[in-house]
């Protein structure tokens, strides 16, 4: 093999694993971007550094839909459908949860907003997607969000979406947990 | 193949080994040509059989033949099939037998990894098709495996598709590198770049694209295969990830990929055009940049196979008006074509006819492509039949007829002999017949709603989806036409001149047919 052939082949070998990385680097690349462009409905916390002004403030509609992922048997609702909530101000809104199984079950909630672009002035306080739920056969309870809508958000935007989609992420190989084959209602 | 093998004996006193093993440990660009050929004709014929299968089924509503499982798995395989192992290979087939050949180098740059890039490919496919008998069936997910039907409701096979896309994608990788390090190092003294052959052009385009995608594919896969068996969420929105990550990454390796398999066709088609025609062709810059720009273009694009995911308008704008750019290279590409043929004395050969219609179907195909690049009709069209009937008009009438058109022009220099120019006529008409009787009717239950991947359909669409099926079966069976054809010619036939075709021009022509086992072990003179 001559000289200029080994300095292409090493460009080329060298290039291969790169772009494998690349492959890689695209999961955190659509994250930064989704973060950057508001895009995906994601919420990002961040601290939030605003002053609390609450003078131009103004009440817009927040709606909750809540979504149970593929084979999720609890049962899982807002506790109120829509809010009148009012921009800068501090709302709780509940969820009620029930694990309506006969074995201990872990969930985990994640939530998306709709319109995208309102996504990003949504913050939450507090909120159960934070956490795990861990419930016991039968048992019920009332997950709350503590949520505030910054008055930065565009003027158009009258009503939000808060959803939730609960999965359960039961991990039925741990033997602390209850055994598998059981009902579903 | 023993008569080919003989001739080449006679010529050469440094000929081929005997036996299995010549075919075994051979590092000669063209007895790797015809391994890559013969297998990839395998491949179709494989694929093919799948296509008879769903074909079969989808003749009549309702469940027929298959359990819709198995319709699934059917799908997902020939799709996998024909792309992978039909389309790709018989273009590196092709690669091998003529780069060397029309740059007037002796062989490839890397004639042993050559050999590996070719003998994994059979393991690869191997344990794609044997995932045909594991319990829980073949993958069933669709050729672009989109997660998490990919992987959360995948059957267990899902670890060896991943293991054989990885075989796969490492064939590939180091069939482009092989080529691009020959292109770019071994052309004879006055070969300039912009004198090379288009489809040495085409080549080198396309190994690039495969150098910089089929990595991707790879981490894709890697993801999966880490997300389904050592618990991280890639693609999984339960523990964090995001099922529509996998389609930006999957479509940013499977736009380029599209033209990975139609590049070197514009290559193949731009030179039998041109002989035919008794023409210098038309354009050859323009042609070249023409490649180059789609060849960048496609990697801005990828987004328009999402547009229903829930893209913000911004994104669906941009790839809207990034896809209809394509056009503007690719209009080039068929204007120059045409204005080849204008005025030139043209003759009909067997190939000529394959790359016209190639010429003619391609623009149908390119033409529906446009109507899908635009977002709101996208929105209707999106997972029809529309989109089913776009991408067999771009890949059967395209790439496949293109590969047929190069082995008619090219394999009298292969074998010394001239095919049967009337079967290979009657072979034309038949597969063009039945393309069109297969694909055209698919526009219409397209638009009129039938959605794609199901085993099952409405009643209204039953009329076109038997015409479709006849279509089906009579383009299947006339491939075994042209397989016999090509035996034939193997065996013998009339003997082919040097040149082989009045019009042709090229260092490929200005050897003996057949080639020897060894050609331009000197470089040739060019003037």
């Amino acid at each position: 093999m001559n000289k200029g052939s080994k300095k292409t082949l090493t460009k080329l070998i060298i290039a291969v694993p790169l772009m494998f990385a690349f492959g890689f680097a695209l999961v955190p690349l659509y994250d930064v971007f989704c973060e950057v462009t508001g895009l995906n409905g994601k919420v990002f916390q961040s601290e939030h550094t605003e002053s609390l002004v609450i003078d131009d403030g103004r009440s817009i509609s927040l709606q909750f839909i809540s979504t149970n992922n593929e084979n999720m048997p609890w049962t899982f609702q807002p506790s109120k459908e829509v809010m009148k909530i009012e921009t800068g101000k501090y709302h709780t809104a509940t969820f009620f949860v029930k694990n309506t199984t006969n074995k201990k079950m872990v969930a985990q909630a994640v939530p998306s907003v709709a319109p995208s672009n309102a996504a990003a002035h949504l913050k939450k306080l507090e909120c159960f997607c934070f956490e795990q739920q861990e419930l016991l056969p039968g048992e019920e309870a009332t997950l709350p969000v503590k949520l505030l809508v910054s008055n930065e958000l565009p003027s158009n935007i009258k009503n939000i979406i808060l959803s939730y989609t609960i999965f359960d992420i039961t991990d039925y190989n741990d033997e602390s947990l209850a055994h598998h084959e059981t009902g579903m209602e | 193949m023993s008569a080919v093998i003989e001739n080449h004996h006679e010529d050469h006193h440094h000929g081929p080994a005997k036996g299995i093993t010549r075919w075994l440990y051979t590092t000669n660009h063209k007895d790797i040509g015809t391994l890559y050929l013969w297998f990839s004709f395998a491949m179709f014929l494989i694929g093919g059989a799948m296509a008879m299968v769903i074909r079969a089924e989808l003749f009549q509503p309702g469940m027929q033949i298959v359990e819709p499982e198995f319709y699934n798995q059917m799908i997902t395989l020939h799709g996998l099939i024909m792309i992978f192992g039909g389309v790709m290979p018989a273009f590196v087939g092709l690669a091998n037998w003529l780069v060397p050949m029309m740059i007037g180098a002796p062989d490839m740059a890397l004639p042993r990894m050559n050999n590996l890039s070719f003998w994994i490919l059979p393991f690869a496919f191997f344990i794609l098709l044997s995932s045909l008998f594991m319990e829980g069936g073949a993958p069933n997910f669709g050729w672009t495996f989109y997660a998490p039907l990919s992987t959360t409701y995948a059957p267990p096979s899902v670890t060896f598709f991943i293991f054989s896309v990885h075989i796969m994608g490492a064939s590939s990788i180091m069939g482009a590198i092989n080529v691009v390090v020959t292109i770019m190092n071994m052309r004879a003294p006055g070969v300039g770049l912009m004198k090379m052959p288009l489809f040495v052009w085409s080549w080198l385009i396309t190994a690039y694209l495969l150098i910089a995608v089929m990595p991707v594919l790879a981490g894709a896969v890697t993801m999966m295969l880490m997300d389904i068996h050592f618990g991280t969420s890639f693609f999984n929105a339960a523990g964090g990830g995001d099922p529509v990550l996998f389609q930006h990454i999957f479509w940013f390796f499977g736009h380029p990929e599209v033209y990975i398999m139609i590049l070197p066709a514009f290559g193949i088609v731009s030179h039998i055009i041109e002989t035919f025609s008794r023409k210098q062709l038309f354009g050859y810059s323009s042609m070249v940049w023409a490649m180059l720009s789609i060849a960048i273009l496609s990697f801005v694009v990828w987004a328009h196979h999402m547009f229903t995911v829930g893209l913000p308008l911004a994104a669906e704008i941009f790839f809207m008006w990034a896809t209809m750019l394509i056009a503007v290279p690719t209009g080039v590409k068929v204007f120059n074509w045409v204005a080849t043929m204008f005025r030139g004395s043209i003759t009909f050969e067997t190939p000529m006819l394959f790359a016209l219609a190639f010429v003619v179907l391609f623009t149908i195909g390119g033409l529906s492509g446009l109507m899908l690049a635009i977002v709101p009709a996208d929105f209707q069209y999106h997972d029809t039949y529309f989109v089913v009937a776009h991408f067999h008009y771009v890949l059967v009438p395209g790439a496949i007829f293109s590969i047929m058109a190069a082995v008619y022009y090219w394999i009298p220099k292969w074998t010394g002999n001239m095919y049967d120019e009337r079967l290979g006529k009657l072979h034309f008409w038949l597969s063009f017949t039945g393309v069109n009787v297969t694909f055209f009717p698919q526009h219409f239950i397209g638009l009129a709603g039938m959605p794609r991947r199901y085993p099952d359909y409405a009643l209204q669409f039953a009329d076109w989806n038997m015409v479709s099926s006849v279509g089906a079966f009579l383009f299947g069976f006339s491939q075994l036409l042209f397989l016999f054809i090509v035996l034939k010619t193997v065996m013998g036939g009339k003997k082919a001149t040097a040149q082989v075709w009045e019009g042709a021009k090229g260092l490929e022509w200005s050897v003996a047919s057949p080639a020897p086992y060894h050609t331009f072990s000197t470089p040739p003179k060019i003037d």
